[in-house]
């Protein structure tokens, strides 16, 4: 083994370092040490304008007996496992659709991308007047067919759904656009194949494009759980987390206890838990991943 | 099978065909409305008179066509102020994590360097953070620093991210080796084989990169609410927001203001369509 590495391969480190070093630092100081800062903030009690002083895991302990921070994962809960199913569904529905030859295709998609690139402040402005109790599209249409209408945003009960329903407007184009390159990429040799043989549609979408969409249907899973335990901006501005925190979410709540209350250190044990609960459910769908996902 | 059954089963299968065609053209008809709608409302909302937005939001259709309400959002608040703010930060985030994302995933896809492999993990592992638990620890970084109700804040938090060294650092994987090496035999330095074989191969995922990152900043809210105060740093998504919190309020202004805020974007989206699209389907690349 040589003791003194030769001078091409200094330069190669020498190289590295400078072509890392912008975003390196920039990295370290405002993400890798901030996960760690956060993690060590949890055990303390920061008022913000009062020194921290360390107190174990007491943070913790009041998370567990907090009834707020319950409804707020619950209420999360219920949004990413309402919505991501939901949204995946449609988006793999449309993507089969708008993946064949067909008049108006490119109208189509242009149509549900437009959701897309709006932020979710706007779409959530853009259907506030619809959800008005009294003069709102979606109540005029109800009205015509007899029904009294629905309390959309104003009820405990239909708030969440209001939102989730918003939620997965706003974000299906994007899914479906993933979902057409994935079906891109299945060889169309599979299809003439089942075809030789009489498949029927819905083997040929059972037994062909399931399966040799799965990596692309796992990736999506995975990011868009990740994305919907982070949903604030279409809450905040819809419902600002009511009625009686019927949508008060865990971000929401972590926002509420750090920039509003000044509570540092219990925000950060929050933000602990909402990591750790995405990353339980990463691994989860990792391991489980194994049974269904085709390499 | 004999003839006639066999003439059934075909003529079966032309009903099930022109029937399933049907269907198909009705969800996408309801689909595509349950889209277009709302936008219609909104353009709708946006030309009605005060007085009219204040009393019925039923009819799209306003009575006169207020097109003063698009200046008048101007003079209400300080909104170009607020297009101009947006427009800097989204521009600077573009730009910086465009150079220093790419840079480093040069280094991680082609360079040897002791402890790469453990750093690229820590790079891994922070795609899975969710960002708000690094928004604390920064937001007590820029209190010290001195950078709150500072554009800065939110450019620095906007470029760094481990998104993009990721997406670039796999795609230049994929590019072969071969066409560096020629590099090589033409004398290039590391940087010369970097901006002039990598990155010009490497458009597409620079425009995913460049695509992600717009919408990403452009729509930014949380991050914009905790580190900015003042008026007249405000990002436009703040903007609307506030517009919308009024007691009263002026819902013909605020859809004015929200179809503002979208415009450029919406304008972007129609002559480039392609590379959003396929910029947003290679955002999905597989690691």
């Amino acid at each position: 083994m040589k003791r003194s590495r030769s001078l091409a391969q200094k330069r190669e480190v020498a190289a590295a370092f400078v072509f890392l070093a912008p975003n390196l630092i920039g990295f370290l100081a405002l993400t890798a040490i901030p996960v760690l800062a956060s993690f060590v903030l949890s055990f303390f009690d920061w008022k913000l304008l009062a020194p921290p002083h360390f107190i174990g895991l007491a943070n913790f302990k009041e998370l567990f007996s907090d009834p707020l921070f319950w409804k707020s994962t619950v209420n999360t809960a219920f949004f990413v496992f309402v919505k991501v199913p939901l949204t995946v569904i449609i988006a793999l529905v449309l993507a089969i659709i708008l993946n064949r030859k067909m008049l108006g295709r490119d109208l189509f998609r242009t149509i549900l991308f437009l959701p897309v690139i709006c932020s979710s402040v706007s779409v959530a402005l853009i259907w506030q007047p619809l959800f008005d109790q009294s003069s709102g599209l979606l109540n005029q249409i109800l009205h015509f067919f007899g029904s009294k209408g629905l309390p959309w945003l104003t009820s405990t009960f239909w708030a969440m759904p209001s939102v989730i329903g918003v939620a997965i407007w706003k974000e299906v184009g994007y899914v479906m656009v993933i979902f057409i390159a994935g079906l891109q990429g299945i060889s169309k040799t599979y299809y003439e194949a089942a075809r030789v043989d009489g498949a029927n549609a819905f083997q040929e979408f059972f037994k062909i494009t399931l399966p040799l969409i799965s990596p692309t249907t796992f990736f999506v899973l995975v990011t868009s759980i990740i994305g919907a335990f982070q949903v604030f901006d279409l809450t905040s501005v819809l419902t600002q987390g009511g009625p009686g925190n019927a949508t008060n979410t865990l971000v929401m709540y972590i926002f509420q206890s750090a920039f509003r209350n000044f509570r540092m250190g219990y925000a950060s044990a929050m933000a602990m838990a909402l990591f750790l609960l995405i990353l339980a459910l990463t691994v989860v769908q990792n391991q489980s991943s194994k049974r269904w996902v085709q390499e | 099978m004999s003839k006639d059954a066999h003439m059934r089963n075909i003529e079966g299968y032309r009903i099930a065909r022109v029937i399933s065609r049907i269907v198909i053209a009705l969800v996408l008809a309801l689909v595509a409305a349950s889209i277009l709608v709302p936008m219609f409302w909104t353009v709708g909302i946006s030309l009605k008179s005060s007085s009219e937005a204040l009393k019925d939001l039923s009819n799209p259709i306003p009575k006169g066509l207020h097109f003063e309400n698009y200046l008048s959002v101007f003079k209400t608040i300080p909104f170009l102020r607020y297009f101009l703010n947006t427009i800097g930060i989204s521009a600077a985030c573009c730009a910086g994590t465009l150079i220093t994302s790419s840079m480093a995933a040069y280094a991680f896809a082609r360079l040897k360097f002791p402890g790469r492999d453990v750093l690229f993990l820590v790079y891994l592992g922070t795609l899975m953070v969710p960002r708000q638990v690094t928004l604390i620890p920064n937001f007590i970084l820029f209190r010290v620093a001195g950078l709150i109700d500072s554009p800065l804040a939110l450019i620095l938090t906007g470029i760094f991210t481990a998104y993009g060294t990721f997406l670039l650092r796999q795609f230049f994987l994929g590019i072969p080796r071969e066409l560096e090496e020629a590099g090589i035999i033409d004398g290039f330095g590391y940087g010369r084989r970097f901006t002039q074989i990598i990155l010009p191969l490497s458009k597409p995922a620079l425009t995913t990169l460049f695509i992600v990152t717009l919408l990403n900043i452009w729509n930014e809210y949380l991050y914009a609410l905790v580190f900015i105060n003042s008026d007249s740093k405000r990002t436009l998504t703040l903007g609307l927001a506030i517009l919308r919190g009024d007691f009263d309020v002026q819902w013909n202004l605020v859809m004015a203001a929200t179809l503002l805020a979208v415009l450029p974007l919406l304008i972007a989206y129609f002559f480039l369509q392609r590379f959003f699209v396929e910029g947003i389907a290679l955002s999905g690349i597989k690691g």
